[in-house]
C-alpha cells in the first residue's frame, strides 16, 4: 500500500476539497481524515452508513483524593504543567494535566492516582470494500499524535489490499502533523500564493524533509496572487520539488463542497485542474515521473 | 482588556481580523500565537527588539552514576528513556519535560539539559507592540511557547491586547484563550466553516468565555454560517464582504486597514462593535 498524504502548513489553502476529490478519481478503497482536530471530509464523502465507534483514551489525568490529601503541596510544587490549584482543596486541572504521574509519586500519602480519560473518539465507516478511517479529538484535549497515528493504523487493519491509501491532514507542523507524516510514501503540499501561505509552506516543506519523506507541490487559486504563484513555482525549482499543478479559484467550488459534493463531481474550471494534477500527482508517488 | 480571535478551521480570516483590529485600536498589542505558522509578523514586519530563545529541559544521565536500576524507563509515562546494552537512552522528540525522572533517579544521576524547542520575537510597528512565537520545525508543541508568550505581557493592560490563535480546538487553542476576557469566532460561509465554527463555539461554551462571531468572505445569498449564528443566538459582530481586493491585499501581506479608508471604517466599526459587546467587567471576572 502507497500512502498519499495531503497537508498544507497554513489552514484553509485547500486541502480537504482536493482529498475528497482524489479519493472520487483514484477509486481508493482506503482513505483517512488525520485533521482530528478539526475533521472535515465525512461531510463531503458522502457516507451511506454509520461509523463504527470507538473510545480513545488518551493518556491519563491525576485525580485528588480530597479525603487523604494532606494539603502538604508538593504535588504543586512539582507539576511542570501549573495543572495542580489551591482554592479551597487541591485541585487538578483536567485540560491542563499530561499525565505524567509525577503528583503521583511526589505525593506522600498516595492520595493521588492516574485515572484513564477518554481523550477523543475513532471512526470507521465501512462501504463495501471501501473503509474510511476518521476521529475526533474532544476538545482541549492534547496528545493528538497518539490518535493521528490510530486513525493511520485503523485504515490500515480495516482495509484489504490497496494500491494507494489517501490521507487529508491537519493544518500546522506540530504533534498531529509529525505523526501523520510518520510513514506515508509522499505528501502534496497544497500550497496558497499569499505571503502567508508562502512562509507556511516554507516550514511544511522543512518539516517533511527532517522526516525525509518525497514531498510534490501544488497551488490553490492560483490566479489570486499571480506573482506569489511564480514565486512559488520557482521555489520548487531551486529546491528540487516537484511541481504537480496549479488550480484556479473557482467560485463553484465552495457550491459543490456546501452542497456535500466534491469538485470533481461537477464540471468546473478547479476540478478540471485537479484531475490534472491527481495524475500527475500518482505518476510521481508511483516514480514514473522524475521533477 | 485581551481578546483572542480563534476559528476552528484554517484560513478564515483569524490573522487578517486580529492584525487590522489591533491597527485600528491604535494603542495595542498584537500576540501571535499561532506559533506553528506565525503569519502577524509579515503583516507588520515589526522592528525586532527583542528575541528570546525557549527552551524546554531535557533529562541529561551522568552515566558514571547511574546503577541501572532504570526506575526512571519504568517512570516515564511517554516512553521517553530507555535501557539499552546498559545505559539510558533519551528520546529528546517525545519528552514532555515533566522532570518525574530527575525527581525519582535514587542515585541522583539525572540532570536537566535545555533544548531549544522555539523563539519568541518582540518588536513593534507604529505603534503596535508585536510579540511573535516560532516553534522550531520538527517540534512536536508549541504550549510552552504560547505560556511563555502570555506571561510575559502580564503587566501592560492599560492596552488592548489582540491575541492571534491556532486554528483547532486543541490545548494549544486552550492554552491560547486561557486568560482572554473575550473570544472573537472568526468564520466562513462553507459547510467546513459551520462545522468548525460549532466545535470552537463548544469550546468557548466549556471555558465561559464572552464571545461573539466575525463573519468573513460574506457572498449574497444564504450564508449557513450566519444561519448557525441566529439558530445558536450567537451575537455576530459584524460581516466582511467577500472582496477581491481585499483578498489581494491581504495576499501580499498589506494591512488593509492602512491601504484603504473603506477597510478603515469597517474594521474600526467591527472595533466598536467589539468593545460595546466586552465591557471591562468581563476582565475583572477572571
Amino acid at each position: 500500500m502507497k500512502q498519499l498524504l495531503i497537508l498544507s502548513g497554513k489552514g484553509g489553502t485547500g486541502k480537504t476539497t482536493i482529498a475528497s476529490a482524489f479519493i472520487k478519481l483514484s477509486d481508493t478503497k482506503a482513505y483517512a481524515d488525520c485533521d482530528v482536530d478539526a475533521p472535515n471530509l465525512h461531510l463531503i464523502t458522502q457516507q451511506v452508513s454509520e461509523p463504527k465507534k470507538t473510545d480513545y483514551y488518551g493518556l491519563s489525568k491525576a485525580e485528588i483524593d480530597t479525603v487523604l490529601c494532606i494539603a502538604c503541596g508538593k504535588c504543586m510544587e512539582n507539576c511542570r504543567f501549573d495543572a495542580i490549584s489551591t482554592e479551597v482543596i487541591y485541585q487538578v486541572d483536567y485540560f491542563a494535566c499530561e499525565g505524567c504521574g509525577v503528583c503521583e509519586a511526589v505525593c506522600p500519602v498516595k492520595a493521588i492516582s492516574l485515572k484513564p480519560a477518554v481523550a477523543g473518539e475513532l471512526m470507521l465507516y465501512v462501504n463495501g470494500k471501501k473503509v474510511f478511517s476518521t476521529a475526533q479529538l474532544r476538545m482541549g484535549n492534547g496528545n493528538s499524535g497518539l490518535l493521528v497515528s490510530e486513525v493511520k493504523k485503523q485504515m490500515k487493519n480495516a482495509s484489504g489490499k490497496v494500491d494507494i491509501a489517501l490521507i487529508d491532514g491537519s493544518p500546522g507542523i506540530g504533534c498531529p502533523v509529525i505523526a501523520s507524516i510518520s510513514g506515508v510514501d509522499m505528501v502534496l503540499i497544497i500550497a496558497e500564493p499569499s505571503v502567508s501561505g508562502i512562509s507556511d509552506m516554507e516550514r511544511i516543506i522543512k518539516t517533511a524533509t527532517k522526516f525525509g519523506t518525497k514531498i510534490a507541490v501544488c497551488i490553490n487559486k492560483y490566479d489570486t496572487n499571480l506573482e506569489n504563484t511564480d514565486k512559488i513555482e520557482e521555489y520548487c525549482i531551486e529546491q528540487g520539488l516537484p511541481f504537480a499543478g496549479k488550480i484556479p479559484f473557482d467560485q463553484d467550488a465552495v457550491k459543490a463542497v456546501n452542497n456535500g459534493y466534491s469538485i470533481v463531481d461537477i464540471d468546473c474550471p478547479s476540478g478540471t485542474a485537479t484531475k490534472e494534477i491527481y495524475t500527475k500527482t500518482i505518476k510521481i508517488l508511483l516514480n514514473e515521473m522524475v521533477g | 482588556m485581551r481578546i483572542a480571535v480563534l476559528s476552528g478551521k484554517g484560513g478564515t480570516g483569524k490573522t487578517l481580523v486580529s492584525v487590522n483590529l489591533a491597527v485600528v485600536a491604535k494603542k495595542s498589542i498584537y500576540i501571535d500565537c499561532d506559533v506553528e505558522e506565525p503569519n502577524g509578523h509579515l503583516f507588520f514586519k515589526p522592528m525586532v527588539t527583542e528575541e528570546k530563545e525557549i527552551s524546554m529541559q531535557i533529562p541529561k544521565v551522568d552515566e558514571a552514576i547511574c546503577n541501572g536500576c532504570r526506575k526512571c524507563v519504568d517512570f516515564c509515562k511517554f516512553n521517553a528513556l530507555a535501557y539499552i546494552k546498559g545505559k539510558i537512552i533519551v528520546f529528546d522528540d517525545v519528552c514532555h519535560s515533566c522532570g518525574g525522572c530527575m525527581i525519582l533517579c535514587p542515585q541522583k544521576a539525572i540532570s536537566g539539559r535545555n533544548k531549544s524547542i522555539g523563539k519568541i520575537r518582540a518588536g513593534s510597528s507604529d505603534g503596535v507592540v508585536v510579540y511573535t512565537g516560532i516553534l522550531n520545525t520538527g517540534e512536536a508543541s508549541g504550549v510552552p511557547i504560547i505560556k511563555e508568550l502570555l506571561s510575559g505581557i502580564e503587566s501592560e493592560h492599560n492596552k488592548t491586547i489582540f491575541i492571534d490563535c491556532p486554528p483547532g480546538s486543541a490545548c494549544i487553542v486552550m492554552e491560547s484563550i486561557k486568560d482572554a476576557d473575550y473570544c472573537i469566532l472568526v468564520a466562513e460561509p462553507t459547510l467546513f466553516g459551520v462545522h468548525n465554527l460549532n466545535m470552537v463555539y463548544e469550546l468557548v461554551k466549556l471555558f465561559n468565555k464572552p464571545f461573539g462571531a466575525v463573519l468573513n468572505k460574506c457572498l449574497e445569498g444564504e450564508n449557513p454560517a450566519e444561519k448557525f449564528c441566529i439558530e445558536k443566538d450567537i451575537r455576530i459582530l459584524g460581516k466582511i464582504p467577500f472582496d477581491r481586493q481585499l483578498g489581494t491585499l491581504n495576499s501580499n501581506a498589506k494591512i488593509a486597514v492602512k491601504e484603504n479608508k473603506k477597510y478603515e471604517e469597517q474594521f474600526s466599526t467591527l472595533l466598536d462593535a467589539i468593545i460595546k459587546e466586552a465591557p471591562y467587567e468581563t476582565a475583572t471576572n477572571t
